[in-house]
């Protein structure tokens, strides 16, 4: 269960809905000892991608430039005017 | 006066030749009508030419123009002409000579106000929405955070800065623009290119393929937004694998994008909006479930092991636990050597007692009496086997003799039957005899009497007997009339007569005349009593 390379390949809004659905399930309290440490390992991982997911926030702006043939050629920075 | 009249007048107007008519015409006709905005409904329109020129007309109710577009002008119309749009063509009005005819020559066409724009438009859409393309199953939710946004619209103006500002805002990502003209001709086939072209990139190539497209655009005139509204524009969105979101003009203008979207914007800062999720509540909401999934597992952690210490203390000590154990195994453990020996000592006895008894003198003894009895079978078995020879031989004679005296007694027995039989078939012959003699003698009295009482014994007496054409016994005169053929049978013979007379009249009870009381039966002679014969029985 407690997978990394799972967690890293879930969509920001898939790990977010499992994290809360993992800590509904800790505050039930009725889960045991064995499984809540593994919920909590998967918790912490799925908070991990979470914010590794919102800290990729770089703002990049580029502009597709277009061949004669309306192809696109490449991609260069757009210059904000 | 006849003849001033007939001579033809003369007039001092010099005559015509058609050339300098026609001529004459096309000069006041191009003077006075160079320039001309002329409203009407495109009809009879087949696209260019293979020339490349267009030919038409345009109509209005009771009248109709020829046009033509030449081929130099028709790619520079802002509007392509379709049949039964209703335009406002801009040109000059040419005569043709050779024809005598007029035409307009198209330099530009419009749309006739905003009524044939929208009249346009809801034909496109009402053809398009039936193909399916703006089916709400369709639609596609855009992913809740695109990695990159393709946006598609001008490299400037308000607008791409209105997107921008707004996604860094909420959550700044990669955004590629896909730059076209957002109005004029082109506009349409940019627009349907640049969706297509983000589409065709392949995933993991050199340029990023976009997650979500934004086709955006700012508001303007209902003509400076119809690119949106083009056919192909509305396809390409419509086929999109990457989901799109619309966002042109304000929100009251209507394009067909709209419709082919599978999201549609009022403005291009709402369109950033529903591309991205604002990355601060974002954060703060992981924060908030982190900080309860460590509180809760802490609590829980806490919570066992308080229980653990709890239990911990209630646990009784191992020296109490295992002292009564122990002092038994102890005690065990003292008697374990004596109880050993103690067992060890009661085999040996058991082995010494046994051992004493076990000697070779004990198989001889016990070969000694099989030897014996071995030698007395052998001794009765011939004198077994005399015995039971003569037991068989004895049953066998008696047997025999039985049966001689059973077959003396089927011999007697068949003697005394064959006797029998003579004297029964003796008296059976004596019997059929005596029968027959009998039964011929009656007979031959019945013979007897019979011919005594038929009536050719009374013809044999002298009598005879009458008949009539039928054959049948007449026995009264009355029914005989003259004529009648009769038959008289004597005791020798039959001869035919006629009756010369008739008989007396019938009485009058019986039936009619002429005919024989049909209830008379003829009977000459009384049946004799029926006697028994030989073959009553």
């Amino acid at each position: 269960m407690t997978d990394a390379a799972d967690v890293n390949a879930l969509s920001f809004e898939k790990a977010l809905a499992e994290l809360e659905t993992i800590v509904a399930k800790l505050e039930g309290g009725n889960v045991p000892l064995e499984e809540s440490i593994a919920l909590y390992a998967r918790g912490e991982a799925l908070k991990a991608r979470c914010d590794a997911l919102l800290k990729d926030a770089e703002a990049r702006v580029e502009k597709i430039t277009l061949g004669a043939d309306g192809r696109p050629t490449g991609i260069q920075p757009l210059d904000g005017e | 006066m006849p003849d001033s009249l007939a001579e033809s007048p003369v007039s001092n107007a010099a005559d015509w030749t058609v050339s300098e008519l026609s001529g004459a015409l096309k000069r006041t006709v191009e003077d006075s009508f160079g320039h001309v905005r002329v409203r009407g409904e495109i009809s009879g329109y087949r696209g260019p030419h293979s020339s490349g020129h267009a030919y038409f007309s345009l109509k209005d109710q009771n009248a109709r123009l020829d046009a033509v577009v030449w081929k130099g002008n028709f790619g520079r119309l802002k509007l392509r002409p379709e049949e039964g749009l209703e335009v406002v063509a801009i040109g000059r009005i040419t005569t043709f000579p050779g024809k005598s005819s007029y035409q307009i020559v198209i330099e530009q066409l419009e749309f006739a106000g905003a009524g044939a724009i929208m009249a346009m438009l809801e034909e496109r859409k009402r053809r398009l929405g039936a193909e399916g393309l703006f089916a709400p199953e369709r639609k596609r939710r855009p992913p809740f955070l695109p990695r990159v946004i393709g946006v598609v619209t001008s490299p400037t103006g308000a607008v791409i800065r209105d997107i921008l500002h707004r996604l860094n805002d909420r959550f700044p990502r990669h955004v590629l623009v896909w730059p076209v003209r957002v109005q004029g001709d082109t506009c349409g086939a940019e627009v349907s290119a640049a969706i297509r072209g983000f589409n065709a990139l392949a995933p993991g190539g050199p340029i990023p393929r976009p997650d979500v497209l934004i086709v955006a655009r700012g508001g303007g005139s209902l003509e400076d937004l119809l690119g949106f509204s083009e056919e192909s524009v509305v396809r390409a969105a419509a086929e999109s694998s990457i989901p799109l979101i619309s966002a042109v003009g304000h929100e009251t203008d209507v394009t067909l994008i709209d419709f082919a979207a599978d999201l549609r914007a009022p403005t291009p800062t709402a369109a950033a909006e529903m591309a991205v999720p604002v990355r601060a509540d974002l954060l703060a909401e992981v924060a908030g479930l982190h900080a309860r999934l460590r509180a809760c597992f802490a609590r829980g952690s806490e919570r066992r092991r308080t229980d653990l210490r709890a239990l911990a203390r209630l646990l009784p000590s191992a020296d109490a636990v295992l002292a009564v154990p122990r002092q038994r195994l102890d005690l065990a453990g003292q008697r374990l050597p004596r109880a050993l020996k103690a067992n060890a000592g009661a085999h040996r006895l058991g082995l010494t007692r046994v051992e004493g008894r076990l000697t070779p003198q004990l198989l001889a003894v016990a070969l000694a009496r099989r030897r014996e009895r071995a030698g007395d079978l052998a001794a009765r078995l011939p004198r077994g086997l005399t015995a039971n020879t003569a037991r068989h031989r004895l049953r066998l004679t008696r047997d025999e003799s039985r049966l001689r005296l059973i077959a003396q007694a089927l011999r007697d027995r068949r003697e005394r039957g064959r006797d029998r039989l003579d004297t029964l078939f003796t008296r059976l012959q004596r019997c059929r005899r005596q029968q027959a003699a009998e039964r011929a003698g009656r007979l031959d009295a019945v013979a007897k009497l019979l011919t005594a009482l038929s009536y050719k014994g009374v013809l044999a007496r002298g009598y005879a007997l009458v008949r009539d054409a039928s054959g049948a016994p007449v026995h009264a005169a009355a029914g005989i009339g003259a004529g009648d053929a009769l038959e008289i049978e004597f005791r020798d013979g039959r001869v035919a007569v006629t009756a010369t007379g008739a008989g007396p009249e019938a009485p009058p009870s019986p039936a009619r005349p002429g005919r024989k009381p049909a209830k008379t039966r003829p009977a000459p002679l009384p049946e004799p009593p029926r006697q028994p014969t030989l073959f009553d029985s």
